[in-house]
């Protein structure tokens, strides 16, 4: 992969500033999540379950007297859900207004990145759909994907889900 | 720095011109009509009254003409707050013994140049 | 000291604006009805006047524009140069109206002119006799030639007295250029007949250098008339002045945004405040006496630890209320918008009406406040549009040419009451029945009784475009008002006498922000059901459901057949019984519906304080919000009306 095309832009954002991310563990990638956009880190506690929600949505918990979404990154994917264990996390994320909980497997570390060392995200088959992922880095022998947490909780599929709603509703009541 | 009334009965007003002046130091007190004006101004002497003119219960003319008839107010500055549109109410507020006024509208800067000119 | 940002100040100058403009259009009426009270076109100017200056000052040219104008002709008014009249009212309405929009748009951050602010500016300045007065050309001496000025200045005795001082004059001219100052003292008399507060020096002074006599004339602004005052330029002759004329006021389209002006904040009263106060005050104490406890209880001190508790109990109570209390508002809010609407309707149908408003104290939570509006509007219209007859039929009828609509609200029990009544013609019977039947709601009005067909004109579908006059505007039909009121967790009902008149009483909880709820289990989870909603809670025996074709289930209760709804089906839970006899049935009301609900078994009762799903989620069918229980985990709340509705659709598929 040649790297000089990129060289003169490099240059450019060289002098850009270095943003901090946190980087969460899951099934064995590490995704990175703009520290703006978190807002919390708490163990896994259980949720209460919501009627009629796609399956990735765990349900809601109570974040200091506000009621928040919860949403399991495996099953968002596709992934196969895991048993939770004592490094199991929810990441409690605010998008646009908006709280809602991730639960990864572990939280890692946070970490600076400078806008010229992100790269774009070849196709090469990660867990996440690219549709989702914002870039890539590298520290140090790790690989860090740079996860677009704006479409984690509205993407197409929700809301197509929330237009078929009533739809979805008639053909229940004539089964 | 100086104690200075501000009466208005628009509440925005009043404080835009407290915040301002109390920004610059000065100690501000605040009434929302004239009589109200004249009970503080009975209360405590101030160096300065800043007052506009049409007020409910008692206007800002009647209240000049008041704070005139107070020893304590004989030369204080009193400024009327008044709009360029009506010179009758600047004269009107001469002759009841007010100092001088200040046009509406006026910006922060404007406020504190006349204030600063008048305290000295 | 940095600059000082007036934006700030916005919030608090739109909210008295309002408040002007509402007491603008209530003296507004008032005149239009004949009253003569001087004070009231006090009120209106004062209202003017205060908007256009607050607007100039804090940045909305278009606003203090147009405020201007109308400041203008209401000083023709006040000043008696004008008698006011009803085609000035309707004018001034107008005007009132339209600044609330601009204030609206410039809030929004969006151009407050439009075309039509425009239009009625060019009325207003129409109005005012002889027109829009040309700005005053101001002669405006062009820059001179000067070395310096020659300025004597002799004030009269009594300048002292007006509080303006000769040194902070001088100090200013200082600051102009190099000043010399000469005392005169011509005038000053002994010492035994001076008078330390009067004037008696004069000055020669000269001003070096080329200062524009406009800024010294500035310095001698204040004192102007009060003082021998000249001012002569030295050396070069000013030049030829040449009048400038003002500019007059540019006229701007703009294009018609939508403004957002919903106010989030509440205004409260001090002594609201004072008390929340206190009883924090008390709180903390009764606190920090438990914790001492804590650090050596034993069974002597038990009974004061129970006292202690109790009374932490009774203040955390008191707390609550008072922080609702603070949420309360008069609905005087809501009811303050019907006198001009009611004036307007009854000039456009010609009708007369009398609007007797009573109980506007009564107080409601702000959440419910906002809501009750519309239906309210549309109640009133429908009222004076179809209840109350034009004069002439009401002198047939036998009654006075004006007719009386009433708007009563009150608290009963633990809800508010808002009744609106009218003494016009009431609801024709038959009218009704052969409009439902016309619309297929019913075949026959044969055997049904007069509260049945009263219930008739809730129905979806009843009134249309025929009946609704272009003064029913949107949301058309009662049973959007039933609807509303049934999103709100009331009810509206109807009364009628043909000839006499028809009441609408509609019944609301006090606040939608706390509810009491049944807590029940369905499967593994909680839910709670509003106790507004529930009209009784059964248990059922093994043989008293009767399944219906297409899978429904019914069960007899007191006179009818209500149909079964199972929770764990709708919700999704597992883990549920399902057998009915080993659940409960709890019989629940929406929209004059009842149906049942089939939970596994009633855990208690308790207040629940209702979160919003949708702050963070979305709205999710049959589920109106959410609470938190005793231990901190989310429990959600039935929607009832929501299933009714879920069920009836179940039905007709």
């Amino acid at each position: 992969m040649s790297q000089s095309s990129n060289f003169a832009n490099a240059r450019a954002d060289e002098t850009a500033e270095a943003t901090q991310y946190l980087t969460v563990n899951l099934a064995d990638e590490e995704y990175a999540v703009d520290i703006l956009a978190v807002r919390e880190i708490r163990g896994w506690t259980p949720v209460t379950r919501i009627p009629q929600a796609p399956s990735y949505v765990l349900g809601v918990l109570n974040l200091r007297g506000v009621i928040v979404p919860v949403i399991d990154m495996r099953l968002r994917f596709g992934l196969a859900r895991e048993e939770y264990t004592a490094t199991t996390v929810t990441v409690i994320v605010t998008v646009a207004g908006r709280n809602f909980g991730v639960v990864v497997d572990a939280v890692s570390d946070v970490i600076d990145i400078v806008p010229s060392a992100i790269r774009p995200v070849p196709d090469m088959g990660t867990a996440v759909d690219t549709e989702y992922l914002k870039g890539l880095t590298s520290v140090g022998e790790r690989m860090v994907l740079l996860l677009d947490v704006d479409k984690l909780l509205q993407p197409q599929d929700a809301q197509i889900l929330e237009a078929a709603l009533p739809a979805a509703e008639e053909v229940k009541a004539v089964a | 720095m100086a104690k200075i009334l501000a009466v208005d009965d628009s509440a925005s007003m009043r404080s835009m011109v407290a915040f301002t002046l109390r920004g610059a130091g000065h100690d501000v007190e605040e009434a929302d009509n004239g009589q109200a004006a004249v009970d503080a101004a009975r209360g405590q002497r101030f160096d300065l009254v800043l007052a506009d003119v049409n007020m409910p219960v008692m206007d800002g003319i009647s209240m000049v003409r008041e704070l005139r008839t107070m020893d304590a107010y004989r030369g204080v500055p009193i400024l009327m707050l008044t709009t360029e549109s009506n010179p009758e109410k600047k004269m009107e507020g001469k002759a009841a013994g007010a100092t001088g006024w200040l046009v509406k509208p006026f910006d922060p800067e404007q406020l504190l140049a006349t204030v600063g000119r008048v305290l000295g | 000291m940095s600059k000082v940002d007036l934006a700030q100040f916005h919030q608090a100058f739109f909210e008295e604006s309002l408040d002007g403009l509402d007491a603008m259009e209530t003296a507004l009426l008032a005149l239009e009805a004949g009253s003569d009270d001087a004070e009231l076109v006090h009120t209106v100017f004062r209202a003017a006047h205060s908007i256009k200056g607050g607007a100039a000052t804090f940045g909305f040219a278009d606003v203090a524009a147009f405020t201007h104008v109308a400041e203008s002709l209401l000083e023709e008014v006040r000043s008696g140069r004008r008698a006011i009249d009803k085609p000035i009212v309707e004018l001034l309405l107008r005007s009132g109206d339209c600044v609330r929009g601009m204030l609206s748009r410039s809030m929004g951050g969006h151009p407050a002119a439009n075309a039509e602010s425009e239009a009625l500016r060019a009325a207003l300045a129409a109005m005012i006799s002889g027109g829009g007065a040309p700005a005053v050309a101001k002669a405006v001496a062009v820059s001179e030639d000067v070395e310096g000025w020659d300025i004597a200045f002799r004030p009269f005795d009594y300048l002292l007295k007006t509080g303006n001082d000769p040194l902070r004059m001088f100090r200013e001219l200082a600051a102009l250029g190099a000043l010399t100052v000469d005392t005169s003292l011509d005038k000053l008399p002994s010492l035994e007949a001076m008078d330390a507060e009067s004037a008696y020096l004069g000055w020669t002074l000269y001003l070096a250098g080329p200062v524009k006599r406009a800024a010294i004339e500035a310095v001698f602004d204040w004192v102007d008339g009060d003082c021998e005052l000249s001012i002569v330029a030295r050396e070069a002759a000013p030049k030829a002045v040449a009048p400038v004329a003002a500019a007059p006021l540019a006229a701007k389209p703009s294009r018609d945004a939508a403004a957002n002006s919903e106010s989030s904040s509440v205004r409260v009263g001090i002594e609201k405040i004072d008390t929340l106060l206190n009883l924090v005050g008390e709180l903390v104490i009764t606190q920090s006496m438990l914790t001492q406890f804590a650090d050596g209880v034993d069974a002597s001190q038990l009974e004061l630890l129970r006292h202690g508790l109790g009374q932490l109990q009774r203040h955390t109570r008191e707390l609550q209320e008072s922080v609702m209390s603070i949420r309360m508002l008069p609905i005087s809010t809501v009811f303050n918008r019907f006198p001009r609407l009611v004036r307007d309707l009854t000039q456009k149908l010609d009708k007369q009406v009398n609007l007797d408003m009573r109980g506007e104290t009564t107080e409601l939570d702000k959440t419910v406040l906002e809501k009750i509006g519309d239906p309210l509007v549309h109640l009133v219209r429908n009222a004076i549009d179809h209840g109350l007859e034009t004069p002439a039929k009401r002198r047939a009828a036998g009654k006075g040419d004006t007719g009386t609509l009433r708007m009563e609200a009150f608290h009963r029990g633990g809800s508010i009451v808002v009744e609106v009544s009218d003494d016009g013609a009431g609801l024709n019977r038959d009218a009704i029945v052969a409009k439902a039947i016309e619309r297929g709601i019913i075949a026959t009005g044969e055997g049904m009784s007069d509260e049945a067909v009263a219930e008739l004109i809730f129905e979806p579908g009843f009134s249309t475009a025929a009946q609704t006059t272009d003064l029913s505007g949107r949301g058309v039909g009662m049973d959007v008002v039933r609807r509303n009121v049934a999103d709100l967790g009331g009810s509206v009902a109807i009364r009628s006498t043909p000839g006499a008149g028809t009441t609408f009483t509609i019944t609301l909880p006090l606040t939608l922000a706390i509810i009491d709820g049944l807590t029940a289990a369905v499967g593994e989870e909680i839910y709670i059901v509003p106790l507004v909603s529930i009209v009784e809670s059964v248990q059922l025996g093994a043989d008293a459901i009767r399944s219906v074709a297409g899978g429904g289930e019914l069960f007899r209760f007191r006179d009818a057949y209500l149909p079964v709804v199972r929770l764990h089906d709708v919700f999704g839970c597992e883990g549920s019984r399902a057998k009915i006899e080993e659940g409960i049935v709890i019989v629940v009301e929406g929209e004059g519906t009842r149906i049942g609900l089939f939970v596994d078994a009633l855990i208690g009762q308790q207040q629940a304080v209702v979160k919003s799903l949708e702050t963070n989620y979305r709205r999710v069918a049959g589920i109106s919000g959410a609470t938190i229980l005793a231990d901190g985990s989310v429990a959600l709340i039935a929607d009832v009306t929501g299933l009714v509705r879920m069920q009836a659709r179940r039905k007709a598929a």
